[in-house]
Parts: C-alpha cells; sequence; structure tokens
C-alpha cells in the first residue's frame, strides 16, 4: 500500500464518519463543526485525485464560508431541541417506513444501472495530462469557452440569491442617524454657521 | 524514487504536499502532547462547590445562548457571492493566455451581471449595518 493509498483510506474513514457524527450530534453547532471536518477531509480526497484547484475552492468556499453561514443560520433559529427530540419518538415509524420505501428505490435504480458504451468519453472533456497542463489552467480553458452557458446561468444564480437574500432579509430600523458622506462633504463653514446679533438684555 | 521509472504525474504532486503534511502531523502530535500532559500531569481536586454559583450569587435563569440577528446572516451571504465571484476568476486568469474572445466576454459578462447586483446592494443599503 502506498502512501497515497493510506492517505486515502485515511481521509475517506474520517469524512464518513464526520458525516455520520453531522447526523447524529445532539448539539446542532456540534453537527456543523463535524461538517467542516467533513469538507477539509473530502478536501483531501481532491487532493489525492490531482484536482488541487477543486480542492482548495472546497476549503476557501465551504469550509470558509459556506460552514459560516450553517452556523449563523443554526444560532438564528430559535429551535428547542429537547422539545423536538421528545416529538421525535411518536414520529420515527411513520419517518422509517418512508426511509425505506426511499431506500428500496434507490437501491431499485441503481441495481438496473447500466452506462452505454463509452459513454464516460462521450460526456465529458478528457482530463489532460496533469504534468502537461496544471488541473487549474485545464478547468479555465472549460469553463468560460465550452462551458460558457452554464458559466452565465452561474453568474444569474449568484445575481439572484444576492437580490433574494436583501428582500428577505433586508429590514432598515427607523429613526436610526446614518452616515451621508456626500452631506459631509459639501458641507462649508459658510453656510454652517450663523451668525446672530444678540440685544443685551434680550434672549434670541 | 524519482528518477526510477515513469512516475504517476498524481504521485509528482502528492510529494509536493509533503511538507503541509508533516507540518499538519506536528500540528496535531503537539496539541494530543498538550491536552494528554494536562490529563497526565494537572492536579485534579473536583468538588461541587467549585461549581456552583459564587456565594451570594443565583443560578442562571435562562440559556446563555442568544439567537443572532439575520443581519449576519445577510453579510455572510453576501461574502459568500463575492467569494464565489473571486473562485470563477481564479481559473480565468490562470488559462487567460490560451484563451480566445469568448472566453474573455464572458467573465466580462458575468461580472457585468455581478456588478449590477452590487449596485443594487449599495443602493439599498445592504452594506449598511444599522
Amino acid at each position: 500500500m502506498s502512501v497515497a493509498d493510506f492517505a486515502f483510506y485515511c481521509f475517506a474513514s474520517v469524512t464518513v464518519a464526520s458525516g455520520l457524527f453531522v447526523v447524529l450530534a445532539r448539539n446542532p453547532v456540534h453537527s456543523v463543526l463535524w461538517l467542516i471536518l467533513a469538507f477539509l477531509s473530502s478536501a483531501g480526497l481532491f487532493v489525492l485525485l490531482g484536482a488541487e484547484f477543486v480542492a482548495m475552492l472546497l476549503v476557501i468556499v465551504y469550509v470558509g464560508a459556506v460552514a459560516v453561514l450553517f452556523l449563523f443560520v443554526v444560532m438564528m433559529l430559535d429551535v428547542d431541541f429537547t422539545e423536538f427530540k421528545a416529538k421525535m419518538a411518536a414520529y420515527f415509524p411513520i419517518a422509517g417506513l418512508i426511509g425505506a420505501v426511499f431506500l428500496a428505490q434507490l437501491v431499485m435504480v441503481f441495481g438496473v444501472w447500466q452506462s452505454a458504451d463509452g459513454a464516460a468519453q462521450m460526456r465529458g472533456a478528457p482530463t489532460p495530462d496533469p504534468a502537461a497542463r496544471h488541473n487549474t489552467a485545464a478547468l479555465g480553458d472549460l469553463i468560460y469557452d465550452d462551458y460558457i452557458h452554464l458559466f452565465q446561468a452561474a453568474g444569474l444564480i449568484l445575481l439572484v440569491a444576492m437580490i433574494g437574500a436583501i428582500v428577505l432579509t433586508l429590514r432598515h430600523r427607523p429613526n436610526v442617524k446614518r452616515q451621508d458622506v456626500l452631506a459631509q462633504m459639501y458641507r462649508d463653514p459658510a453656510r454652517a454657521m450663523e451668525l446672530k446679533d444678540v440685544k443685551p438684555g434680550q434672549g434670541l | 524514487m524519482r528518477g526510477n521509472q515513469r512516475e504517476n504525474p498524481v504521485e509528482v504532486l502528492l510529494s509536493d504536499y509533503l511538507p503541509i503534511a508533516i507540518f499538519f502531523g506536528m500540528a496535531i502530535g503537539l496539541g494530543l502532547l498538550l491536552m494528554l500532559s494536562a490529563v497526565v500531569i494537572a492536579v485534579r481536586n473536583p468538588d461541587p462547590e467549585k461549581l456552583s454559583a459564587y456565594e451570594c450569587g443565583f443560578n442562571a435563569f435562562d440559556d446563555a445562548r442568544m439567537t443572532f440577528d439575520v443581519r449576519f446572516y445577510l453579510v455572510a451571504i453576501l461574502f459568500i457571492i463575492f467569494d464565489l465571484e473571486i473562485a470563477f476568476l481564479f481559473p480565468w486568469a490562470v488559462s487567460f493566455g490560451a484563451m480566445g474572445m469568448v472566453g474573455f466576454w464572458s467573465m466580462m459578462v458575468f461580472l457585468a451581471v455581478l456588478t449590477v447586483g452590487f449596485a443594487y446592494e449599495w443602493k439599498k443599503g445592504a452594506l449598511e449595518w444599522a
């Protein structure tokens, strides 16, 4: 067994185990932490495949951003998990039934799964030799030219996500004084001050 | 090992990660060493009084965890979107020399679409905290 094989088994078992703990952890914050471990070890799996860019993307985007988002969502939800757990026992039979049906369907689908001859060559771009072209550059050759429609669709999805998040969550509080930069810059002493001629013995 | 025969290119790539693996091993080893030495060496005298509320203090009424404001979520999701934009820029920049005009302009359109979103976000005041 080479070092790469050993590393593969390490990363794979950590991924599976931490995925299991995501589901089994009692505290939802701990679930998110296990999820981060699962992301990190699957990044290791991508490195073993030679897909360095995807691995680093997994670390930057999933560990750095998505996991933080999940943490915020978990902390934002005001769910009483002890009450939740108590109700879970009541729903367990029907949930188990649905799970069994779903599992049977999956087994039936994958049991009869057949690939056409040469399907693997037909559906994708062939991976270039890692020594000849770095994987980041190989990705760049494909995404922006051959898959331009998907790339533009990704841009539109990001735009929709941005606008959707703003529309759903942005609430400005009334009676909050905000900084108005232009008003500050256009302020000049001549108009900001006013001199009053106050007669002695009288107020304004 | 190197130079004996024609090596698998992925293995060459993995050998670049050896320093990271060594660093990781040392970090994990040092962390375990510190934690285990605390278990072995530290003096332990457990007593229920040590955990009770101090003198005139009182026990906690409620859970100390508070629910977060939804605005944190907005900041996080806006961050993710621009994070992904940068992630798309990276392979574009790396393979820029081998790319035709189509690749160049597709990225320009992508950036323009996200800039529209950025202008919307700025105008709506989503970047302001209050």
